[in-house]
Protein backbone atom coordinates (compact mmCIF):
# COMPACT_ATOMS: atom_id res chain seq x y z
CA UNK A 1 0.00 0.00 0.00
CA UNK A 2 2.70 2.24 0.37
CA UNK A 3 3.05 5.40 3.06
CA UNK A 4 0.17 6.41 4.75
CA UNK A 5 -0.41 8.57 7.41
CA UNK A 6 -2.95 8.98 10.34
CA UNK A 7 -5.29 11.47 10.80
CA UNK A 8 -7.48 13.02 13.92
CA UNK A 9 -10.94 14.32 13.16
CA UNK A 10 -12.11 16.24 16.51
CA UNK A 11 -15.88 16.17 17.51
CA UNK A 12 -17.52 18.51 19.66
CA UNK A 13 -20.80 17.72 19.22
CA UNK A 14 -21.91 15.03 22.35
CA UNK A 15 -22.50 11.98 21.43
CA UNK A 16 -24.69 10.34 23.69
CA UNK A 17 -23.77 6.57 24.88
CA UNK A 18 -25.63 3.60 25.22
CA UNK A 19 -24.71 3.27 28.65
CA UNK A 20 -27.06 6.83 28.88
CA UNK A 21 -23.83 8.99 29.33
CA UNK A 22 -22.53 11.33 26.94
CA UNK A 23 -19.24 12.02 25.49
CA UNK A 24 -19.09 16.25 25.45
CA UNK A 25 -16.08 15.65 22.51
CA UNK A 26 -13.61 13.33 21.27
CA UNK A 27 -11.26 12.33 18.56
CA UNK A 28 -11.03 9.88 16.45
CA UNK A 29 -7.90 9.06 14.36
CA UNK A 30 -8.15 7.46 11.09
CA UNK A 31 -6.09 6.65 7.86
CA UNK A 32 -7.65 6.39 4.41
CA UNK A 33 -6.68 4.62 1.28
CA UNK A 34 -7.36 5.01 -2.33
CA UNK A 35 -9.36 8.07 -3.69
CA UNK A 36 -13.13 8.89 -3.17
CA UNK A 37 -14.32 9.50 -6.30
CA UNK A 38 -16.63 12.48 -7.32
CA UNK A 39 -20.30 11.00 -6.34
CA UNK A 40 -18.47 9.58 -2.99
CA UNK A 41 -19.71 6.12 -3.88
CA UNK A 42 -16.83 4.02 -3.65
CA UNK A 43 -15.79 4.37 0.10
CA UNK A 44 -15.40 0.99 2.29
CA UNK A 45 -15.24 1.63 5.92
CA UNK A 46 -12.93 -0.63 7.82
CA UNK A 47 -14.15 -1.67 11.28
CA UNK A 48 -11.42 -2.99 13.80
CA UNK A 49 -11.30 -6.39 16.40
CA UNK A 50 -10.38 -6.49 19.74
CA UNK A 51 -6.84 -5.22 19.72
CA UNK A 52 -6.80 -3.38 16.27
CA UNK A 53 -6.30 0.31 15.15
CA UNK A 54 -6.75 2.30 12.57
CA UNK A 55 -3.24 1.52 10.85
CA UNK A 56 -4.76 -1.07 8.46
CA UNK A 57 -2.17 -1.03 5.38
CA UNK A 58 0.40 0.85 4.36
CA UNK A 59 3.76 1.69 6.25
CA UNK A 60 4.02 5.34 8.06
CA UNK A 61 7.65 5.34 7.47
CA UNK A 62 10.56 4.02 4.82
CA UNK A 63 11.94 1.85 7.99
CA UNK A 64 8.62 0.46 9.44
CA UNK A 65 9.30 -3.26 8.83
CA UNK A 66 5.31 -4.40 9.72
CA UNK A 67 3.00 -3.26 7.35
CA UNK A 68 -0.60 -2.30 8.68
CA UNK A 69 -2.61 -5.40 10.16
CA UNK A 70 -4.61 -6.31 6.89
CA UNK A 71 -2.32 -5.35 4.19
CA UNK A 72 -2.96 -8.87 2.81
CA UNK A 73 -6.66 -7.25 2.34
CA UNK A 74 -5.98 -4.06 1.28
CA UNK A 75 -4.33 -2.04 -1.63
CA UNK A 76 -4.16 -2.44 -5.29
CA UNK A 77 -5.52 -5.74 -6.75
CA UNK A 78 -6.44 -6.97 -3.21
CA UNK A 79 -9.77 -7.78 -2.18
CA UNK A 80 -10.62 -4.44 -1.14
CA UNK A 81 -9.12 -3.24 -4.06
CA UNK A 82 -7.30 0.39 -3.95
CA UNK A 83 -7.69 0.78 -7.31
CA UNK A 84 -11.34 1.26 -7.00
CA UNK A 85 -11.70 2.03 -3.74
CA UNK A 86 -11.42 4.70 -0.68
CA UNK A 87 -10.73 3.05 2.17
CA UNK A 88 -11.06 4.33 5.31
CA UNK A 89 -9.94 2.85 8.74
CA UNK A 90 -10.13 4.24 12.01
CA UNK A 91 -9.17 3.25 15.44
CA UNK A 92 -12.29 3.11 17.78
CA UNK A 93 -13.81 5.40 20.76
CA UNK A 94 -12.37 3.64 23.89
CA UNK A 95 -9.02 2.69 21.69
CA UNK A 96 -5.59 3.20 22.55
CA UNK A 97 -3.66 4.27 19.63
CA UNK A 98 -4.87 7.55 19.47
CA UNK A 99 -9.00 7.74 19.41
CA UNK A 100 -10.19 8.73 22.68
CA UNK A 101 -9.84 6.03 25.11
CA UNK A 102 -9.27 5.95 29.06
CA UNK A 103 -5.71 6.78 28.32
CA UNK A 104 -6.65 10.38 27.26
CA UNK A 105 -7.40 13.21 29.42
CA UNK A 106 -10.45 13.95 30.97
CA UNK A 107 -11.56 17.49 30.43
CA UNK A 108 -13.28 17.85 33.52
CA UNK A 109 -10.64 16.48 35.80
CA UNK A 110 -7.50 17.07 33.76
CA UNK A 111 -6.61 13.58 34.03
CA UNK A 112 -6.44 10.39 32.22
CA UNK A 113 -9.98 8.80 32.54
CA UNK A 114 -8.62 5.72 32.87
CA UNK A 115 -11.76 3.13 34.86
CA UNK A 116 -13.97 6.27 34.51
CA UNK A 117 -14.15 6.06 31.11
CA UNK A 118 -17.92 5.47 30.09
CA UNK A 119 -18.97 1.87 29.14
CA UNK A 120 -19.16 1.44 25.32
CA UNK A 121 -21.07 -0.63 22.70
CA UNK A 122 -20.27 -1.87 19.48
CA UNK A 123 -23.02 0.81 18.50
CA UNK A 124 -21.95 3.17 20.21
CA UNK A 125 -18.57 2.74 17.73
CA UNK A 126 -21.19 2.90 14.79
CA UNK A 127 -22.42 5.64 15.65
CA UNK A 128 -19.16 7.40 15.89
CA UNK A 129 -18.26 6.15 12.78
CA UNK A 130 -21.42 7.67 10.67
CA UNK A 131 -20.25 10.89 12.06
CA UNK A 132 -16.82 10.42 10.24
CA UNK A 133 -18.40 9.71 7.86
CA UNK A 134 -20.47 12.65 7.85
CA UNK A 135 -17.27 14.88 8.23
CA UNK A 136 -16.10 13.69 5.23
CA UNK A 137 -19.25 13.72 2.92
CA UNK A 138 -19.88 10.06 2.29
CA UNK A 139 -23.59 9.40 2.25
CA UNK A 140 -23.58 5.87 1.79
CA UNK A 141 -21.07 2.95 2.40
CA UNK A 142 -20.35 1.28 -0.78
CA UNK A 143 -19.36 -1.75 1.94
CA UNK A 144 -18.97 -2.01 5.43
CA UNK A 145 -16.59 -4.70 6.34
CA UNK A 146 -14.94 -6.02 9.56
CA UNK A 147 -13.24 -9.58 11.14
CA UNK A 148 -14.32 -10.99 14.57
CA UNK A 149 -15.48 -7.70 16.60
CA UNK A 150 -14.82 -5.62 13.30
CA UNK A 151 -17.86 -8.04 11.95
CA UNK A 152 -20.17 -7.67 14.66
CA UNK A 153 -19.81 -3.80 13.88
CA UNK A 154 -20.63 -4.32 10.46
CA UNK A 155 -23.88 -6.18 11.32
CA UNK A 156 -24.85 -3.21 13.52
CA UNK A 157 -24.44 -0.85 10.82
CA UNK A 158 -26.51 -2.61 8.78
CA UNK A 159 -29.12 -2.56 11.36
CA UNK A 160 -28.42 1.19 12.99
CA UNK A 161 -28.19 2.42 9.23
CA UNK A 162 -29.42 0.49 6.59
CA UNK A 163 -29.83 3.24 4.09
CA UNK A 164 -26.17 3.93 4.13
CA UNK A 165 -24.99 0.91 3.65
CA UNK A 166 -25.05 -1.27 0.59
CA UNK A 167 -23.08 -3.83 1.65
CA UNK A 168 -21.65 -6.07 4.74
CA UNK A 169 -18.88 -8.49 4.86
CA UNK A 170 -18.84 -9.84 8.20
CA UNK A 171 -15.54 -12.37 8.56
CA UNK A 172 -15.17 -15.21 11.33
CA UNK A 173 -17.88 -13.23 13.60
CA UNK A 174 -20.68 -13.80 15.14
CA UNK A 175 -24.26 -12.32 16.40
CA UNK A 176 -23.23 -12.96 20.30
CA UNK A 177 -20.94 -14.21 22.51
CA UNK A 178 -21.30 -17.98 23.66
CA UNK A 179 -20.56 -18.62 27.34
CA UNK A 180 -17.12 -20.19 26.62
CA UNK A 181 -16.11 -17.18 25.08
CA UNK A 182 -17.00 -14.97 27.56
CA UNK A 183 -15.11 -16.96 30.28
CA UNK A 184 -12.05 -16.44 28.26
CA UNK A 185 -12.35 -13.08 28.41
CA UNK A 186 -12.71 -12.86 31.97
CA UNK A 187 -9.89 -14.93 32.82
CA UNK A 188 -8.20 -12.01 30.38
CA UNK A 189 -10.12 -9.43 32.69
CA UNK A 190 -9.23 -10.89 35.72
CA UNK A 191 -5.46 -11.39 34.90
CA UNK A 192 -5.48 -7.83 34.23
CA UNK A 193 -7.88 -6.60 37.28
CA UNK A 194 -5.24 -8.64 39.77
CA UNK A 195 -2.10 -7.30 38.82
CA UNK A 196 -1.06 -5.08 41.37
CA UNK A 197 0.44 -2.79 38.76
CA UNK A 198 -3.37 -2.19 37.74
CA UNK A 199 -3.81 -0.16 40.79
CA UNK A 200 -7.57 -0.05 40.07
CA UNK A 201 -7.06 1.02 36.74
CA UNK A 202 -5.24 4.37 37.93
CA UNK A 203 -2.23 3.15 36.91
CA UNK A 204 -1.29 6.34 34.77
CA UNK A 205 -1.91 8.27 37.89
CA UNK A 206 0.10 5.78 40.05
CA UNK A 207 3.02 5.45 37.33
CA UNK A 208 2.72 1.98 37.72
CA UNK A 209 1.84 -0.56 34.83
CA UNK A 210 -0.03 -4.11 34.93
CA UNK A 211 2.34 -5.27 32.36
CA UNK A 212 2.03 -8.63 33.81
CA UNK A 213 -1.78 -8.76 33.73
CA UNK A 214 -1.85 -7.32 30.62
CA UNK A 215 0.44 -9.78 29.02
CA UNK A 216 -1.03 -12.79 30.55
CA UNK A 217 -4.25 -11.87 29.44
CA UNK A 218 -3.02 -11.72 25.61
CA UNK A 219 -1.45 -14.99 25.92
CA UNK A 220 -5.10 -16.45 26.74
CA UNK A 221 -6.59 -14.64 23.90
CA UNK A 222 -3.68 -15.97 21.70
CA UNK A 223 -4.18 -19.62 22.14
CA UNK A 224 -7.89 -18.81 21.52
CA UNK A 225 -7.25 -17.46 18.00
CA UNK A 226 -5.44 -20.34 16.77
CA UNK A 227 -5.96 -23.62 16.40
CA UNK A 228 -4.61 -26.72 18.19
CA UNK A 229 -3.18 -27.63 14.70
CA UNK A 230 -1.58 -24.62 14.02
CA UNK A 231 0.00 -24.92 17.33
CA UNK A 232 1.40 -28.30 16.79
CA UNK A 233 2.61 -27.42 13.46
CA UNK A 234 4.10 -24.33 14.50
CA UNK A 235 6.00 -25.52 18.21
CA UNK A 236 5.56 -29.14 18.54
CA UNK A 237 6.55 -30.09 21.60
CA UNK A 238 9.93 -28.91 20.98
CA UNK A 239 11.81 -27.43 23.94
CA UNK A 240 14.32 -24.23 23.69
CA UNK A 241 17.04 -26.31 25.60
CA UNK A 242 17.41 -29.18 27.20
CA UNK A 243 16.42 -32.54 26.04
CA UNK A 244 13.23 -34.24 26.94
CA UNK A 245 14.32 -36.57 29.02
CA UNK A 246 16.04 -34.45 31.44
CA UNK A 247 14.10 -31.44 30.68
CA UNK A 248 15.81 -28.29 31.01
CA UNK A 249 17.30 -25.43 33.75
CA UNK A 250 15.98 -22.85 31.46
CA UNK A 251 13.31 -20.45 32.47
CA UNK A 252 11.16 -20.66 29.63
CA UNK A 253 10.99 -24.30 28.67
CA UNK A 254 8.70 -25.64 25.57
CA UNK A 255 8.98 -23.42 22.37
CA UNK A 256 5.24 -22.94 22.74
CA UNK A 257 5.91 -20.95 25.82
CA UNK A 258 8.35 -18.56 24.68
CA UNK A 259 5.80 -17.94 21.65
CA UNK A 260 3.03 -17.06 24.15
CA UNK A 261 5.68 -15.02 26.37
CA UNK A 262 6.93 -12.98 23.75
CA UNK A 263 3.03 -12.08 22.41
CA UNK A 264 2.05 -11.48 25.74
CA UNK A 265 5.12 -8.68 26.17
CA UNK A 266 5.12 -7.22 22.92
CA UNK A 267 1.38 -6.56 23.48
CA UNK A 268 1.34 -5.15 26.81
CA UNK A 269 4.05 -2.49 25.72
CA UNK A 270 1.27 -1.56 22.70
CA UNK A 271 -1.61 -1.79 24.21
CA UNK A 272 -3.72 0.22 26.94
CA UNK A 273 -5.27 -1.99 30.28
CA UNK A 274 -8.08 -0.19 30.50
CA UNK A 275 -9.12 -0.66 27.07
CA UNK A 276 -8.72 -4.20 26.84
CA UNK A 277 -11.09 -4.52 29.53
CA UNK A 278 -13.37 -2.27 27.95
CA UNK A 279 -13.44 -3.89 24.59
CA UNK A 280 -13.98 -6.96 25.59
CA UNK A 281 -17.00 -5.90 27.41
CA UNK A 282 -17.71 -4.48 24.55
CA UNK A 283 -17.80 -7.90 23.24
CA UNK A 284 -19.35 -9.61 25.45
CA UNK A 285 -22.58 -7.33 25.53
CA UNK A 286 -22.82 -7.65 21.81
CA UNK A 287 -26.10 -9.11 21.26
CA UNK A 288 -27.28 -8.68 17.66
CA UNK A 289 -30.93 -9.39 18.13
CA UNK A 290 -31.75 -8.70 21.93
CA UNK A 291 -33.73 -5.47 20.83
CA UNK A 292 -36.01 -7.68 18.28
CA UNK A 293 -37.09 -9.69 20.61
CA UNK A 294 -33.89 -11.99 20.38
CA UNK A 295 -34.98 -12.69 16.82
CA UNK A 296 -32.25 -12.36 14.47
CA UNK A 297 -35.19 -12.74 11.74
CA UNK A 298 -36.95 -9.97 12.48
CA UNK A 299 -33.53 -8.00 13.28
CA UNK A 300 -32.21 -8.50 9.56
CA UNK A 301 -36.00 -8.13 8.54
CA UNK A 302 -34.87 -3.67 9.06
CA UNK A 303 -31.74 -4.45 6.87
CA UNK A 304 -31.60 -3.70 3.26
CA UNK A 305 -27.77 -4.10 2.42
CA UNK A 306 -26.07 -7.28 0.56
CA UNK A 307 -24.41 -9.31 2.98
CA UNK A 308 -20.79 -11.49 2.84
CA UNK A 309 -20.39 -13.98 5.46
CA UNK A 310 -17.14 -15.56 5.79
CA UNK A 311 -15.50 -18.35 8.40
CA UNK A 312 -12.73 -20.70 8.92
CA UNK A 313 -13.17 -24.70 9.34
CA UNK A 314 -10.66 -24.46 12.10
CA UNK A 315 -11.89 -21.08 14.57
CA UNK A 316 -13.13 -22.57 17.37
CA UNK A 317 -13.59 -18.73 18.65
CA UNK A 318 -16.17 -17.86 16.24
CA UNK A 319 -16.82 -21.19 14.76
CA UNK A 320 -18.54 -21.60 11.62
CA UNK A 321 -21.56 -22.51 12.95
CA UNK A 322 -22.11 -18.84 14.19
CA UNK A 323 -21.28 -17.50 10.91
CA UNK A 324 -24.43 -20.21 9.72
CA UNK A 325 -26.62 -18.80 12.02
CA UNK A 326 -26.25 -15.58 10.87
CA UNK A 327 -26.58 -17.00 7.37
CA UNK A 328 -29.73 -18.79 7.92
CA UNK A 329 -31.02 -15.24 9.76
CA UNK A 330 -30.44 -13.79 6.85
CA UNK A 331 -31.84 -16.59 4.56
CA UNK A 332 -35.42 -16.51 6.59
CA UNK A 333 -35.30 -12.55 5.98
CA UNK A 334 -35.11 -12.93 2.61
CA UNK A 335 -31.62 -10.93 2.95
CA UNK A 336 -29.29 -11.34 -0.16
CA UNK A 337 -26.30 -13.34 1.60
CA UNK A 338 -23.38 -15.15 0.10
CA UNK A 339 -21.36 -17.22 2.89
CA UNK A 340 -18.31 -19.75 2.60
CA UNK A 341 -16.82 -21.73 4.85
CA UNK A 342 -13.26 -21.78 4.22
CA UNK A 343 -11.04 -23.99 4.51
CA UNK A 344 -8.20 -23.00 7.02
CA UNK A 345 -5.82 -24.49 9.49
CA UNK A 346 -4.96 -21.44 11.34
CA UNK A 347 -8.14 -20.76 13.56
CA UNK A 348 -9.70 -17.20 14.14
CA UNK A 349 -6.16 -15.65 12.74
CA UNK A 350 -6.87 -16.85 9.92
CA UNK A 351 -8.62 -13.71 8.91
CA UNK A 352 -5.83 -11.81 9.15
CA UNK A 353 -3.62 -14.39 6.85
CA UNK A 354 -2.83 -14.64 3.17
CA UNK A 355 -4.89 -17.77 2.11
CA UNK A 356 -5.60 -17.79 -1.16
CA UNK A 357 -8.85 -19.33 -1.04
CA UNK A 358 -10.17 -16.74 1.37
CA UNK A 359 -8.99 -14.00 -1.05
CA UNK A 360 -10.38 -15.44 -4.04
CA UNK A 361 -13.87 -15.68 -2.40
CA UNK A 362 -13.30 -11.96 -1.26
CA UNK A 363 -12.18 -10.27 -4.24
CA UNK A 364 -15.15 -12.23 -6.49
CA UNK A 365 -17.86 -10.79 -4.10
CA UNK A 366 -15.98 -7.42 -3.97
CA UNK A 367 -16.09 -7.00 -7.75
CA UNK A 368 -20.06 -6.52 -6.88
CA UNK A 369 -19.39 -3.45 -4.30
CA UNK A 370 -19.99 0.14 -5.65
CA UNK A 371 -21.22 -0.54 -9.13
CA UNK A 372 -24.75 -1.11 -7.81
CA UNK A 373 -25.28 2.29 -6.60
CA UNK B 1 -26.27 -23.72 -22.80
CA UNK B 2 -27.51 -27.49 -21.52
CA UNK B 3 -30.98 -28.61 -23.21
CA UNK B 4 -32.77 -29.39 -19.64
CA UNK B 5 -31.91 -25.66 -18.09
CA UNK B 6 -33.22 -24.48 -21.39
CA UNK B 7 -36.34 -25.86 -20.38
CA UNK B 8 -36.34 -24.84 -16.73
CA UNK B 9 -36.40 -21.89 -17.86
CA UNK B 10 -39.74 -21.24 -19.16
CA UNK B 11 -41.19 -22.34 -15.89
CA UNK B 12 -39.66 -20.19 -14.00
CA UNK B 13 -42.09 -16.50 -13.66
CA UNK B 14 -40.31 -13.35 -14.30
CA UNK B 15 -39.70 -11.72 -10.43
CA UNK B 16 -40.01 -14.96 -8.72
CA UNK B 17 -37.54 -16.29 -5.95
CA UNK B 18 -35.94 -18.85 -6.99
CA UNK B 19 -33.50 -20.97 -5.26
CA UNK B 20 -31.17 -23.54 -7.00
CA UNK B 21 -29.55 -26.34 -5.69
CA UNK B 22 -26.12 -27.50 -6.53
CA UNK B 23 -25.93 -24.97 -8.94
CA UNK B 24 -22.55 -25.53 -9.93
CA UNK B 25 -20.87 -22.14 -11.65
CA UNK B 26 -24.22 -20.42 -11.66
CA UNK B 27 -23.91 -20.33 -14.95
CA UNK B 28 -28.23 -21.33 -15.05
CA UNK B 29 -28.85 -18.87 -12.69
CA UNK B 30 -27.37 -16.17 -13.64
CA UNK B 31 -29.41 -16.61 -16.99
CA UNK B 32 -32.51 -16.64 -14.81
CA UNK B 33 -31.34 -13.75 -13.36
CA UNK B 34 -30.83 -11.68 -16.60
CA UNK B 35 -33.92 -13.23 -18.47
CA UNK B 36 -36.11 -13.34 -15.68
CA UNK B 37 -35.25 -10.92 -13.38
CA UNK B 38 -35.34 -13.77 -10.36
CA UNK B 39 -34.35 -13.06 -6.99
CA UNK B 40 -32.01 -16.59 -6.93
CA UNK B 41 -30.16 -17.94 -4.32
CA UNK B 42 -27.70 -20.65 -5.21
CA UNK B 43 -26.40 -23.47 -2.76
CA UNK B 44 -22.80 -25.11 -3.67
CA UNK B 45 -20.10 -26.71 -1.81
CA UNK B 46 -17.70 -27.19 -4.64
CA UNK B 47 -15.18 -24.31 -3.99
CA UNK B 48 -14.09 -23.55 -7.64
CA UNK B 49 -17.44 -22.95 -8.39
CA UNK B 50 -18.80 -20.90 -5.36
CA UNK B 51 -16.32 -18.50 -6.18
CA UNK B 52 -17.15 -18.57 -10.07
CA UNK B 53 -20.68 -17.92 -9.14
CA UNK B 54 -19.70 -15.42 -6.90
CA UNK B 55 -17.70 -13.40 -9.11
CA UNK B 56 -20.93 -13.45 -11.35
CA UNK B 57 -22.22 -11.31 -8.88
CA UNK B 58 -25.13 -14.21 -7.65
CA UNK B 59 -26.08 -14.62 -3.86
CA UNK B 60 -24.33 -18.39 -3.53
CA UNK B 61 -24.23 -19.85 0.63
CA UNK B 62 -22.36 -22.64 1.08
CA UNK B 63 -24.43 -25.86 1.51
CA UNK B 64 -23.78 -29.22 1.59
CA UNK B 65 -27.71 -30.90 0.79
CA UNK B 66 -26.94 -34.07 2.22
CA UNK B 67 -26.80 -32.59 5.92
CA UNK B 68 -30.33 -31.25 5.09
CA UNK B 69 -31.85 -28.00 4.25
CA UNK B 70 -33.77 -26.92 7.56
CA UNK B 71 -32.55 -23.52 7.53
CA UNK B 72 -35.23 -22.84 4.96
CA UNK B 73 -38.56 -21.69 6.32
CA UNK B 74 -41.38 -23.23 4.73
CA UNK B 75 -42.55 -21.51 1.42
CA UNK B 76 -39.90 -19.14 1.57
CA UNK B 77 -39.42 -19.60 -2.72
CA UNK B 78 -41.91 -19.45 -5.55
CA UNK B 79 -39.62 -22.23 -7.23
CA UNK B 80 -36.92 -24.55 -5.82
CA UNK B 81 -34.42 -25.80 -8.88
CA UNK B 82 -32.33 -28.89 -8.68
CA UNK B 83 -30.61 -30.05 -12.08
CA UNK B 84 -29.07 -32.71 -12.30
CA UNK B 85 -28.03 -33.21 -8.50
CA UNK B 86 -31.21 -35.84 -7.43
CA UNK B 87 -28.54 -38.64 -8.61
CA UNK B 88 -26.03 -37.74 -6.16
CA UNK B 89 -27.37 -36.56 -3.27
CA UNK B 90 -28.07 -39.44 -0.04
CA UNK B 91 -31.41 -39.25 0.49
CA UNK B 92 -33.22 -37.91 -2.98
CA UNK B 93 -36.75 -38.91 -1.25
CA UNK B 94 -36.18 -36.70 1.60
CA UNK B 95 -35.19 -33.86 -0.59
CA UNK B 96 -37.97 -33.74 -2.76
CA UNK B 97 -40.08 -33.48 0.52
CA UNK B 98 -37.89 -30.51 1.59
CA UNK B 99 -37.70 -28.66 -1.53
CA UNK B 100 -42.02 -29.07 -2.32
CA UNK B 101 -41.67 -27.64 1.63
CA UNK B 102 -39.68 -24.78 1.02
CA UNK B 103 -40.89 -23.74 -2.56
CA UNK B 104 -44.20 -23.42 -4.20
CA UNK B 105 -43.20 -25.54 -7.07
CA UNK B 106 -39.57 -27.51 -7.72
CA UNK B 107 -38.06 -28.60 -10.81
CA UNK B 108 -35.64 -31.43 -10.64
CA UNK B 109 -33.52 -33.04 -13.35
CA UNK B 110 -31.68 -36.29 -13.83
CA UNK B 111 -30.07 -38.40 -16.42
CA UNK B 112 -32.18 -41.13 -17.04
CA UNK B 113 -31.11 -44.88 -16.13
CA UNK B 114 -33.72 -46.40 -18.09
CA UNK B 115 -32.50 -44.99 -21.62
CA UNK B 116 -31.50 -47.74 -23.86
CA UNK B 117 -27.71 -47.37 -24.41
CA UNK B 118 -27.70 -48.08 -20.45
CA UNK B 119 -29.62 -51.13 -20.78
CA UNK B 120 -27.96 -52.14 -23.60
CA UNK B 121 -24.28 -51.79 -22.14
CA UNK B 122 -25.64 -53.54 -18.91
CA UNK B 123 -27.20 -56.47 -21.45
CA UNK B 124 -24.03 -56.84 -23.41
CA UNK B 125 -21.26 -55.82 -21.16
CA UNK B 126 -22.45 -57.46 -18.10
CA UNK B 127 -20.71 -54.13 -16.11
CA UNK B 128 -22.30 -51.04 -15.07
CA UNK B 129 -22.78 -48.28 -18.08
CA UNK B 130 -20.01 -45.65 -18.77
CA UNK B 131 -20.69 -42.82 -21.18
CA UNK B 132 -19.82 -39.79 -22.64
CA UNK B 133 -22.07 -37.92 -20.01
CA UNK B 134 -21.49 -40.39 -17.09
CA UNK B 135 -17.58 -41.11 -17.67
CA UNK B 136 -17.18 -42.96 -14.11
CA UNK B 137 -16.59 -46.20 -13.19
CA UNK B 138 -18.69 -47.12 -10.62
CA UNK B 139 -16.48 -47.05 -7.49
CA UNK B 140 -15.63 -43.50 -7.29
CA UNK B 141 -18.87 -42.22 -9.34
CA UNK B 142 -20.56 -39.37 -7.44
CA UNK B 143 -23.93 -40.27 -8.92
CA UNK B 144 -24.81 -43.04 -6.05
CA UNK B 145 -28.55 -43.12 -7.07
CA UNK B 146 -29.82 -43.81 -10.56
CA UNK B 147 -33.33 -43.73 -11.15
CA UNK B 148 -35.32 -43.97 -14.46
CA UNK B 149 -37.94 -42.07 -15.53
CA UNK B 150 -40.47 -44.63 -14.73
CA UNK B 151 -38.85 -44.90 -11.02
CA UNK B 152 -39.55 -41.14 -10.57
CA UNK B 153 -42.78 -41.45 -11.72
CA UNK B 154 -43.68 -43.94 -9.04
CA UNK B 155 -41.86 -42.14 -6.35
CA UNK B 156 -44.06 -39.35 -7.48
CA UNK B 157 -47.25 -41.24 -7.06
CA UNK B 158 -46.04 -42.84 -3.63
CA UNK B 159 -45.40 -39.28 -2.31
CA UNK B 160 -48.38 -37.30 -3.52
CA UNK B 161 -46.56 -35.22 -6.12
CA UNK B 162 -48.03 -33.60 -8.88
CA UNK B 163 -46.73 -33.42 -12.03
CA UNK B 164 -47.26 -30.66 -13.33
CA UNK B 165 -45.27 -31.07 -16.80
CA UNK B 166 -42.72 -32.86 -18.14
CA UNK B 167 -39.93 -32.53 -20.98
CA UNK B 168 -37.64 -35.04 -22.30
CA UNK B 169 -34.45 -34.76 -23.66
CA UNK B 170 -33.32 -37.25 -26.51
CA UNK B 171 -30.02 -37.68 -28.13
CA UNK B 172 -30.93 -35.00 -30.74
CA UNK B 173 -31.16 -31.75 -30.40
CA UNK B 174 -34.05 -31.59 -32.50
CA UNK B 175 -37.66 -32.30 -31.42
CA UNK B 176 -37.23 -35.32 -29.56
CA UNK B 177 -39.98 -37.17 -31.15
CA UNK B 178 -38.76 -41.28 -30.10
CA UNK B 179 -38.17 -39.18 -26.11
CA UNK B 180 -41.42 -37.79 -25.90
CA UNK B 181 -42.93 -40.94 -26.79
CA UNK B 182 -41.24 -43.07 -24.68
CA UNK B 183 -39.12 -41.54 -22.37
CA UNK B 184 -38.52 -44.53 -20.09
CA UNK B 185 -36.56 -45.69 -23.29
CA UNK B 186 -35.14 -42.64 -25.37
CA UNK B 187 -34.36 -39.64 -23.23
CA UNK B 188 -31.42 -39.15 -22.01
CA UNK B 189 -32.34 -36.27 -19.15
CA UNK B 190 -35.99 -36.05 -17.69
CA UNK B 191 -36.81 -33.07 -16.51
CA UNK B 192 -39.86 -32.50 -14.33
CA UNK B 193 -42.15 -29.63 -13.09
CA UNK B 194 -43.99 -30.61 -9.69
CA UNK B 195 -45.84 -29.02 -7.05
CA UNK B 196 -48.05 -30.72 -3.79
Amino acid sequence: MGLVAPRTAHFDDPLTLACGRQLASYDLVYETYGELNKDKTNAILICHALSGHHHAAGIHSESDKKPGWWEQCIGPGKPIDTNRFFVLSLNNLGGCHGSTGPSSINPDTGKPWGPDFPVLRARDWVHSQARLADRLGIQCWAAVIGGSLGGMQALRWSLEYPERIKHCVAIASAMKLSAQNIAFNEIARQAILSDPGFASGHYLDNDSVPDKGLGLARMVGHITYLSEDAMARKFGRSLRTGTLETGTDDNVEFQVESYLRYQGSQFSESFDANTYILMTRALDYFDLAREYDNDPVAAFRHASCSYLVLSFSTDWRFSPARSREIVDALIAAGRPVSYSELEANEGHDAFLLPIPRYLDVFSAYMQRVGVDS
Amino acid sequence: MRLDLAHIQRWIKPGSRVLDLGCGNGMFLQMLQEQRQVNGLGLEIDDGNITEAISRGLNIVEQDLDKGLTNFPDQSFDTVVMAHALQVVHYPDQILDEMLRIGRECVVTFPNFGHWRCRLYLATHGRMPVSKSMPFSWYDTPNIHFCTVLDFEQLCADKGITILEREMVGNTQRKPLLASTWPNMFATTAIYHITR
